[in-house]
C-alpha cells in the first residue's frame, strides 16, 4: 500500500459517506455543489479529450445544449422518458459534430481558427435555442416536467443523496473512459498529434479519422454531462448550457487544473466552483457583477502565471526534485 | 409576396448595417493576420468604447464628433493595452491558453460594466434629420454610420498598401521572421498593430451607439456575428472579411424581413454552418 | 569580422551545435559545407540571431553579438538570406526591397542601394511592379539576396541559396554571388552543393552532426577524397 493508494482511497470513503455525514445546516449546499463538481468535472473530461490533441473547442456549451434540450423536450412534449431521450440527444450530438469535425480535420483546421469556428458554433445553437421560444422557452429556459413523485423512469428524485451517488458514479465513469482511451490510443495518438509532414497519406486519413472520431465521442459524452445537469437542476436554459459563457468555463477548470493528466480537469472544475461559490458568498446581492468580474479577471492571471495549470504545475516541480537528484556525468556526444 | 418596397428597405439596411461590421471583422482580421492570436473579447472592447461616447455625449453633453474621435484613441489605447498586458505574457504559450486568456477579459469586461453600469441599456439620442428615398425612410445615423466605416476601411487600405509601416504589418503577417532580418522588432509591430485594431474598435464603438443601446452584454449580441464573419471570409483573409460581412448582413436582413429577425440570425447561422462544411477556408479561399 | 568560439546551440533539448569555432575575415568569401542535419542552418541562425547560443561567443567586428536578438543584429552589418529564401509572397518585388532597408540608416540610403540592386540583378528592375509569389525560383533567390543588399551589411549569410534551383539557374546565382563578393562584401554562404560553391569560396569548413571536422583553402579541400566521393551532385 503506497501512501498514494492510501490517500485516494481515505478520499474515496469520504466522497462515498459524505452524503450521510453530520454536517448540519450545510450539509444540503455541500451535496449540491459536488454535484455540480461530479458534472462538471466528467464535462470537463469530456472536453480534454479533444483538448489534448490541439482540437480546442470553445463551443461544448453546443453539446450540452442539444443533449440537455432534446430530453427536456421529448419528456415535456411527448412523455419519453430520459433514458431513451439520452439516446436520441447521443444521436443528434453526434451527428452533428461529424458535420463540424469532418470539414475542420479535412481542412486542417486546429489552434485558433478551430476555436472559433466552434465558437460560433456554439453561439448557433444558443441562438438557435432563443429564436424557437415557442417550444424552447426563449432565453427564460424551460423546466424539466415534474414526474410529481421519485422516478426512475423520469429520472427525478426528490433526495439530493440520489442525485449525488449518480452523479459520483458518472465521475467515476468519465475517469475510467479517459482511463482506457489514453492507454489503449497511446501508440495511434502519438502519431497523430505528431508532425503533419510525416507520412501524410497513410497516417493522415488515421489522423482525420481519429480526430473525427475524438470529436464525436467528447461531443457525446458532454451531452450526457447536460442532460445530467439539466435532470438534476430540473431546468434548462440557454445560458448556463449553451453559448460562450458556459464553453469558456468548461474550458477554463480543465486548462487550470490540467489538460494532460485524469484528474487534471476535476482538480480545476472543482477550485472554478469552489472559487465561483465562495466569491457569490461573499459578494452576495450587493456589488452584481464584482464577483465575476474578480473570477474573470483571476482567471487571466492564472493563464499568464500558470500555463501548465495547477495540476501539471505541481506535477512538473514534484518531477524536477528526483532528477536534480540523479547527476548526470558530463554530457553526451 | 412580400413587398418589394420592404424587401429593398431591408436590402439598403442589410448594406448600412454590413459596412460597420465589416469595420469589425477587419479589426479582428488583422490583428489574427500579424499576431496570429484572435481577441475573443474584440467586441466587448466595442463595448467599453460605446460606454465612453455614450457618457461623454449624452450625459456629459459633448458634441459628437468629439464623442468619436476620444472613442477611437480610447480604442487605440485600450488596444496596446491588451496586447501588452495580456497578450505579450502569453505569445509563446499554446493556443488553448491564448484564447483563454482573451476569453477571461471577456467574462472580465462583461462583468466589469455590469459592475459599473447595470445591465440598463443606454444609448445617444442625436437630433439628425429625417429622410426619405423614394417612399422608404432611411436612417439617417445608419448612413452616417456606413459612409464613415467605408472611409475608415478606405483610409485602412491606404495605411497598408501606401506607407512604410503599413507595408511591414503586412510583410510581418506573411513572414514575422523574415521581417526581424530585416531590422524590425516584431513587438513593435505588435502593438502598432494593436493599436490600430483597437482603433478600429474605437471607431466602430463610436458608430453602433448612434444605432443600437449599449449594454454590458453588447459583445455577446453582436461578436458572435463578427466571429462567423471572420471564418466565413478565411481567417486573416481581409478581402474575404470584407466581402463576408455584406454577404451575412443582407441574409439577417432580407430574412428578417421575411420570417423574423430572430429567424434572420438563425438563417444567416446555417448558412455559416454549410459554408464552413462547403469551404472551410472561407469564400475566397481557393481549393487545395 | 565574425569570430564564433566554442559555440554550442540548439532547439530544446535538442542540440544541433557542438563547440563551433570559426572565422570570417573583412573581404573574405567563406563556405560551411556538410550533409544534411549537420547544423548547417542552425548555423546561420545563431548568427543571424535568430537562435541564442547556449554557450560560447560570438563576436562580429569586435562587438559580441551573442544573444542579440535578430532585428538587432541586422544594424550591426549582417544580413541573412535564409534557407528557402523567405521572400514575402504577398508584397512586389519593389516592397519586398524597401523592407530589406527597413534600418534607418538604410532607409536613408535607399534610392542608391536600389540602383546598386537593378544594376545588379536587372531582372529585378524588370518585375519590379510583379508579385514576388509569383516569381520563379531563381528570381526569388535573387530577390532574397537583393534584399539583404539594401540594409547595407558589411556581412551577408547565404542559407542554401542553389536550393531547388535547376543546375543552369545554379551557375548563373553563383556567377552573381561571385559579382556581390566583387563589390566588397563578405560572404558566409552554407551549402550542400559543395563542388560548385568550392569554386567561388577562399575558404570553407566541413561541418558533421554539429562538429567542424575540417577547415582549409578552397582549393585543397576540393582535391580531398570526401568531397568527390560522399557529395557529389545534388
Amino acid at each position: 500500500m503506497t501512501p498514494a493508494r492510501i490517500v485516494a482511497g481515505a478520499v474515496l470513503t469520504l466522497m462515498v459517506a459524505a452524503p450521510f455525514l453530520p454536517l448540519g445546516v450545510s450539509r444540503e449546499y455541500t451535496i449540491h455543489v459536488l454535484v455540480q463538481i461530479f458534472i462538471w468535472s466528467f464535462i470537463g473530461g469530456a472536453w480534454s479529450l479533444m483538448g489534448r490533441f490541439g482540437l480546442t473547442s470553445l463551443g461544448h456549451g453546443a453539446f450540452l445544449g442539444i443533449g440537455a434540450y432534446t430530453t427536456t423536450l421529448l419528456w415535456n412534449f411527448f412523455g419519453l422518458t430520459p433514458w431513451l431521450g439520452a439516446v436520441v440527444a447521443m444521436l443528434v450530438t453526434a451527428v452533428f459534430a461529424v458535420v463540424v469535425a469532418y470539414p475542420c480535420s479535412r481542412f486542417q483546421v486546429v489552434g485558433h481558427y478551430f476555436g472559433l469556428v466552434t465558437l460560433a458554433v456554439g453561439e448557433v445553437i444558443r441562438l438557435l435555442i432563443v429564436a424557437e421560444r415557442d417550444w424552447t422557452g426563449g432565453s427564460l429556459g424551460v423546466t424539466v416536467r415534474p414526474a410529481g413523485h421519485d422516478s426512475v423512469l423520469a429520472m427525478q428524485f426528490a433526495d439530493k443523496r440520489v442525485f449525488y451517488y449518480a452523479a459520483f458514479v458518472l465521475w467515476l465513469a468519465g475517469l475510467l473512459i479517459w482511463w482506457r482511451l489514453d492507454r489503449s490510443m497511446a501508440r495511434s495518438a502519438m502519431e497523430a498529434i505528431g508532425e503533419d509532414e510525416t507520412a501524410a497519406a497513410s497516417v493522415g486519413i488515421r489522423v482525420s479519422r481519429f480526430k473525427i472520431g475524438i470529436t464525436v465521442l467528447s461531443a457525446v459524452l458532454t451531452a450526457v454531462g447536460g442532460i445530467a445537469y439539466a435532470q438534476y437542476i430540473s431546468y434548462v436554459n440557454p445560458d448556463t448550457l449553451a453559448g460562450i459563457g458556459v464553453s469558456l468555463r468548461i474550458v477554463f477548470a480543465v486548462v487550470l487544473g490540467g489538460m494532460y493528466s485524469l484528474l487534471g480537469p476535476t482538480v480545476g472544475t472543482a477550485l472554478t466552483i469552489a472559487l465561483a461559490e465562495y466569491l457569490r458568498i461573499l459578494f452576495g446581492l450587493k456589488f452584481i457583477g464584482m464577483a465575476e468580474t474578480i473570477y474573470g479577471f483571476l482567471l487571466i492571471v492564472f493563464i499568464i502565471f500558470l500555463p501548465a495549470g495547477i495540476y501539471g504545475s505541481i506535477r512538473d516541480l514534484l518531477r524536477r526534485r528526483p532528477a536534480a537528484l540523479a547527476a548526470p556525468a558530463g554530457t553526451t556526444a | 409576396m412580400i413587398d418589394p418596397l420592404f424587401l429593398t428597405e431591408a436590402a439598403i439596411n442589410g448594406l448600412l448595417l454590413g459596412g460597420v461590421l465589416a469595420l469589425l471583422a477587419l479589426g479582428l482580421n488583422l490583428i489574427f493576420g500579424v499576431i496570429d492570436i484572435v481577441w475573443i473579447a474584440y467586441v466587448d472592447l466595442v463595448m467599453i468604447c460605446m460606454y465612453a461616447v455614450y457618457f461623454l455625449v449624452q450625459v456629459y453633453g459633448y458634441p459628437m464628433w468629439l464623442g468619436g474621435i476620444a472613442s477611437v484613441a480610447l480604442g487605440a489605447l485600450l488596444g496596446v493595452a491588451v496586447h501588452v498586458l495580456i497578450i505579450s505574457p502569453i505569445l509563446s504559450s499554446a493556443p488553448v491558453n491564448q484564447l483563454l486568456a482573451t476569453g477571461g477579459l471577456l467574462f472580465f469586461l462583461q462583468s466589469f460594466a455590469t459592475f459599473l453600469w447595470t445591465t440598463d441599456h443606454r444609448s445617444v439620442r442625436l437630433t439628425l434629420p429625417r429622410l426619405e428615398i423614394l417612399d422608404m425612410p432611411i436612417s439617417v445615423a445608419r448612413l452616417i454610420a456606413f459612409a464613415l466605416a467605408v472611409l475608415a476601411m478606405l483610409g485602412l487600405y491606404l495605411f497598408l498598401t501606401r506607407t512604410y509601416v503599413g507595408t511591414a504589418i503586412r510583410a510581418v503577417s506573411q513572414d514575422r521572421e523574415a521581417m526581424s532580418l530585416m531590422g524590425a522588432n516584431p513587438q513593435r509591430v505588435y502593438v502598432v498593430t494593436s493599436a490600430v485594431g483597437g482603433a478600429m474598435a474605437g471607431l466602430a464603438g463610436a458608430l453602433l451607439i448612434i444605432q443600437y443601446a449599449v449594454h454590458p452584454f453588447f459583445g455577446a449580441a453582436f461578436g458572435p456575428i463578427t466571429f462567423m464573419i471572420c471564418v466565413l471570409g478565411g481567417l486573416g483573409n481581409m478581402v474575404g472579411a470584407f466581402v463576408a460581412s455584406f454577404v451575412m448582413s443582407e441574409v439577417i436582413a432580407i430574412s428578417g424581413v421575411i420570417w423574423s429577425t430572430e429567424m434572420g440570425y438563425v438563417i444567416a447561422f446555417v448558412v455559416f454552418i454549410v459554408m464552413i462544411f462547403v469551404r472551410p477556408g472561407g469564400i475566397l479561399a481557393r481549393r487545395s | 569580422m565574425l569570430e564564433l568560439r566554442a559555440v554550442t546551440a540548439g532547439y530544446g533539448a535538442f542540440t544541433a551545435l557542438w563547440d563551433v569555432t570559426l572565422q570570417v575575415r573583412a573581404g573574405e568569401a567563406v563556405a560551411v559545407v556538410g550533409p544534411n542535419g549537420a547544423g548547417k542552418t542552425t548555423l546561420m541562425r545563431v548568427i543571424s540571431g535568430l537562435i541564442a547560443p547556449r554557450s560560447g561567443q560570438l563576436t562580429f567586428e569586435g562587438a559580441s553579438i551573442g544573444g542579440t536578438p535578430a532585428y538587432d543584429i541586422v544594424g550591426h552589418g549582417i544580413a541573412h538570406v535564409p534557407e528557402g529564401r523567405r521572400i514575402f509572397p504577398g508584397l512586389t518585388v519593389a516592397e519586398n526591397l524597401k523592407m530589406g532597408a527597413f534600418l534607418p540608416r538604410a532607409r536613408r540610403r535607399f534610392a542608391e542601394s536600389l540602383a546598386r540592386v537593378y544594376a545588379l540583378f536587372p531582372v529585378l528592375a524588370e518585375s519590379h511592379k510583379q508579385r514576388a509569389g509569383s516569381l520563379s525560383g531563381g528570381e526569388q533567390q535573387m530577390l532574397a539576396v537583393g534584399r539583404a543588399l539594401m540594409s547595407e551589411p558589411k556581412l551577408i549569410l547565404l542559407d542554401e541559396p542553389s536550393m531547388g534551383l535547376a543546375p543552369v539557374m545554379v551557375l548563373r546565382l553563383f556567377d552573381l554571388i561571385r559579382r556581390v563578393r566583387e563589390e566588397g562584401y563578405t560572404i558566409l554562404v552554407v551549402e550542400q552543393n559543395v563542388r560548385q560553391v568550392l569554386k567561388l569560396v577562399d575558404r570553407a569548413y566541413l561541418l558533421e552532426v554539429g562538429r567542424i571536422r575540417t577547415e582549409g583553402r578552397a582549393a585543397e579541400l576540393a582535391e580531398q577524397d570526401f568531397v568527390r566521393k560522399a557529395y557529389v551532385g545534388l
